[in-house]
Formats: structure tokens, sequence, C-alpha cells
């Protein structure tokens, strides 16, 4: 199925079950080229299940997905291959401890897309420089602040230039004072063009970057607009009681 | 002759340790032989089994969890006895160090399969979801990213565990094998002297020794920087 109106992520009537639990309840998301999409909502509500299943690293129980023009619950989906489009950054970072970060980097340069050893790492150390850590290439991820831990993941996953960035709660797991750099790594990357799904609480980041906010609840999509809709004069019920329990801190 | 000359004529008689010493010598090195043959294959196959195990496939699965939980509930000198005395009535005979070796072997396959699994299962799933997401498949992923993390958590046990499997060397002196203890209790019937024994339990302090210290050093070498 072709991607329309140069929507790069098209998902349609997501379903998801863990067992009894009904998590996705029929959702349906575009994202655009260039798009920077942020999805809220109550822990609980299905956001980050969803973005899980844009990469398929779950399995929806139906619907359809589509990225960048390929069918992800395609069988005949070569989805190692798809998954190379789909960049994903994790709450807990997950960087490989045996690895240095331009190891980490590196890793799928060259299993995945088959570069030499020598090309592998220079296209690992372009995408440090570009989350400002060049200087921490051969530092573990252990001898790293969590911040810098993180952008070497956004690193791992831009390495492969991906079409579309997905981000499941990237600042959760930081220190106040650690979030910024990371912000700021995401920012480039939203000005540099880059397509992306973003799963946070960061309302500020949000205001400032977002084209569209999504708020889930209950497995279901809620309200969508743009973020000073959303922020600033929600219409549903759900959605103001969750902005007023957000924005109150 | 005093109790304390007595004592010391039994274990420590100069003649006789150096009558002895060149069997012990020898069944230092048989010893060594034997220990390296087991570590060698049986953590080899521990090693393999694991990563079958990690396949996922179910009926396979069921096969290795008997064939470990076997190993590990039977004695080590049961299953030496079983297939030196045993094999030969179903007309497949092994000499005693091929028994005890494979009979070793069998027991710290069984034991480094458990011990390489729950390191592979110990490692944590976001380090297969951050692998597979950046389009690394399963085979890849196990092994550039989850089995190297499981095998340096799991070293410590490991090493305590091949270690005290490779101390049933000593279990071959039962078939046979004329290896630290084997040549040792040879020179006690021979010479109606407990010093060949002395000799032996020194041999196996040298040989250990190192092994466990070596231990030490491996566990902390293969820690990464953290």
């Amino acid at each position: 199925m072709p991607a329309r109106n140069g929507a790069i992520v098209e998902a349609r009537g997501i379903h998801k079950h863990f067992g009894a639990l009904h998590v996705l309840k029929g959702v349906d998301l575009t994202v655009r080229e260039r798009e920077l999409v942020f999805v809220i909502g109550p822990s609980g509500s299905g956001k980050s299940t969803l973005l899980r299943c844009l990469n398929r690293l779950e399995e929806p129980s139906s619907g359809a997905i589509t990225v960048d023009g390929i069918d992800m619950l395609d069988r005949r989906t070569d989805i190692n291959k798809a998954r190379q489009r789909i960049g994903m950054v994790f709450q807990s970072f997950n960087l490989y401890p045996h690895m240095t970060a331009l190891g980490n980097v590196a890793l799928a340069l060259r299993r995945v897309q088959g570069l030499p050893r020598a090309a592998a790492e220079a296209g690992a150390r372009q995408a440090l420089e570009r989350v400002h850590l060049a200087d921490r290439a051969g530092h573990y991820p252990g001898q790293l602040s969590g911040g810098q831990q993180q952008r070497v993941a956004i690193a791992r996953a831009i390495a492969l230039e991906p079409r579309v960035m997905l981000f499941d709660e990237p600042t959760s797991s930081l220190d106040p004072e650690l979030v910024g750099g990371v912000l700021a790594a995401m920012r480039e990357l939203r000005e540099s063009g880059m397509t992306m799904v973003v799963v946070s609480h960061e309302m500020g980041f949000a205001r400032a970057a977002a084209d569209r906010v999504v708020f889930m609840d209950a497995g279901r999509i809620v309200e969508e607009g743009p973020p000073e809709a959303i922020f600033g004069n929600p219409q549903q019920e759900r959605t103001r009681a969750f902005i007023g329990q957000i924005t109150r801190h | 002759m005093s109790n304390w000359d007595r004592f010391l004529d039994s274990f420590f008689n100069a003649r006789v340790a150096a009558e002895y010493l060149p069997k012990i010598i020898e069944g230092f090195w048989l010893t060594i032989l034997l220990a390296l043959c087991i570590i060698l294959t049986g953590v080899a196959a521990g090693l393999a089994l694991a990563v079958l195990r990690s396949l996922g496939i179910r009926v396979l699965n069921w096969a290795i969890i008997f064939l470990v939980d076997l190993f590990r509930a039977l004695p080590p000198l049961v299953v030496i006895a079983l297939l030196y005395f045993g094999l030969p009535a179903a007309g497949l005979s092994l000499s005693g160090f091929a028994a005890a070796w494979l009979s070793l072997s069998l027991v710290l396959m069984a034991f480094t399969e458990e011990i390489f699994w729950a390191g592979i299962t110990a490692v944590p799933k976001g380090q297969w979801e951050a692998a597979r997401s950046t389009g690394l498949g399963f085979l890849d992923t196990f092994g550039m990213v989850v089995l190297p993390q499981a095998v340096r958590m799991v070293i410590p046990p490991l090493t305590n565990r091949t270690i005290a499997i490779t101390k049933g060397t000593a279990l071959a002196s039962v078939v046979a094998v004329q290896e630290i203890l084997g040549a040792a209790q040879a020179g006690v019937s021979f010479s109606f002297n407990p010093t060949p024994l002395t000799l032996g339990a020194l041999a196996y302090l040298v040989l250990f020794l190192p092994v466990v210290i070596l231990g030490r050093w491996v566990e902390t070498r293969f820690a990464w920087k953290r």
C-alpha cells in the first residue's frame, strides 16, 4: 500500500490484547513526513504499546500498519530490513554495556548494513558528532552519565538513517539536570527534518517543538490537535483532567 | 618411638616420598590432561545446550532439561561406574580415562548449561529490543549482544563449578586411572606407608591453588568497565 498524502506512518484500527487485558482498542494514527507527533496520556493508557507496535516490537492483535510504504504486519515483509527505517529510543537507554559508545553505534552498521569495520566506525563517529559526543566514542556506557547514554542511544538509531524516529519516554529515567541535553539533541534532530513520534511528558518541549499532540486514555485516542489547542483549550473532559493534573505541579 | 615420630614416619617419610614422587608426578600430569579434556568438552557442550535452549523449541527444551537434571542429580562417581562397569555389558568398553572424561564432561555440561542459561535469561529484555529495533536478526542479537553479556555475568559461578567438578578427577582412581590419587593409593599399598597420600595432597594444592587464583583473575579481567 503506497503512502498517501505524504504519510510516513499509517496505523489503522490497531488492537492489542495482553491475555485478558485489552490495551489498544482500535487506534488510528497517521504521521506525515517531517512531522513531530507527541503522544501523552496517563500510565497504562497504551501509548508505549502503540509506539512498540509501529516497529513490531509488539505484535498487534489486529489492524494495519504501514511505515514508509512497507506493510509492517505482512508475514512476507523482511522485518529486520523494515526496522532499519524506524529508529527507536528507549526509556532505559538499553546501550550494550560490553561495547564502547562507538561500538554501540557501529554494530548495526556492520551487521545489518554490512559495512566494513572502517566505514561503520566512520559512520558511527559521524552519528556521535551529531549528538555532540564524538569525544566520548571510546567510553563504555557505565562511564557515561544517563544523559550521555541516551544521546549515544539516539546516535545508534540515527546512524542507520531512519525515515522516522520513535522515542519511548526518552527523558523519564534521567535526573532533571540531564534532561536538557537529550531534549537539545532531539530538537536538533527535529530541525534536520526528521519525522518523530515521541511518547513523553516533557510539556515544555511539546509546546515548543510538537506539530501535533495526541492524548490517549484507556487504549483509545481521546483527542488530538496542535499543542496550543490540547494544552490551552482541550475539548474533552478527560483531556482537561489530565492536562490539569500534569500542569498543576 | 614417640607418637610424634610415628606421625612423622607415617606421613612425612623421606625414603617413601623419594621413592614414590616420580609416580605422583606422572599422576599430576595425567590429572592435568584429564582436567583439561573435561573442561574443554564439558563447558563447550554446556554452552552449546544453553544456546540450543534459547532457540525456544519446546520439545528440544524438554529433552535438554531432562538431560541436564539427570546429570545434576546423579553423583559423578555413579556415572563413572555406570559407564566403566556397565557399558562393557552392552559390548562397548571404555578405558578408565575415557570413562572418567566422558562422565565428568556430562556432569560439567549439565551444570554449565544451567549457569549459561541463567546468564542468558538475566540479560535484560531491553537489550534484545534495542538490538532488534536496529534491524539485527535473532542470531546476531544473540551472538553479539546477549551472549557476551551472559558469559561475563556467569564467569564467577562458572569458574567455581568448573573447579569443583575438575577436582572430581580424583574419582577416576576408582576406575584404575593412575592420576594423582590413584598413584598415591598405589604407593600406599606398596609401601605400607601413607606418605604418598601426603604427596598427593600437596600435588592437588600445587595444581588447584593456581587455578583458584586464575579464576579470581579471570573474574576481574572479564568485568566490563563501569
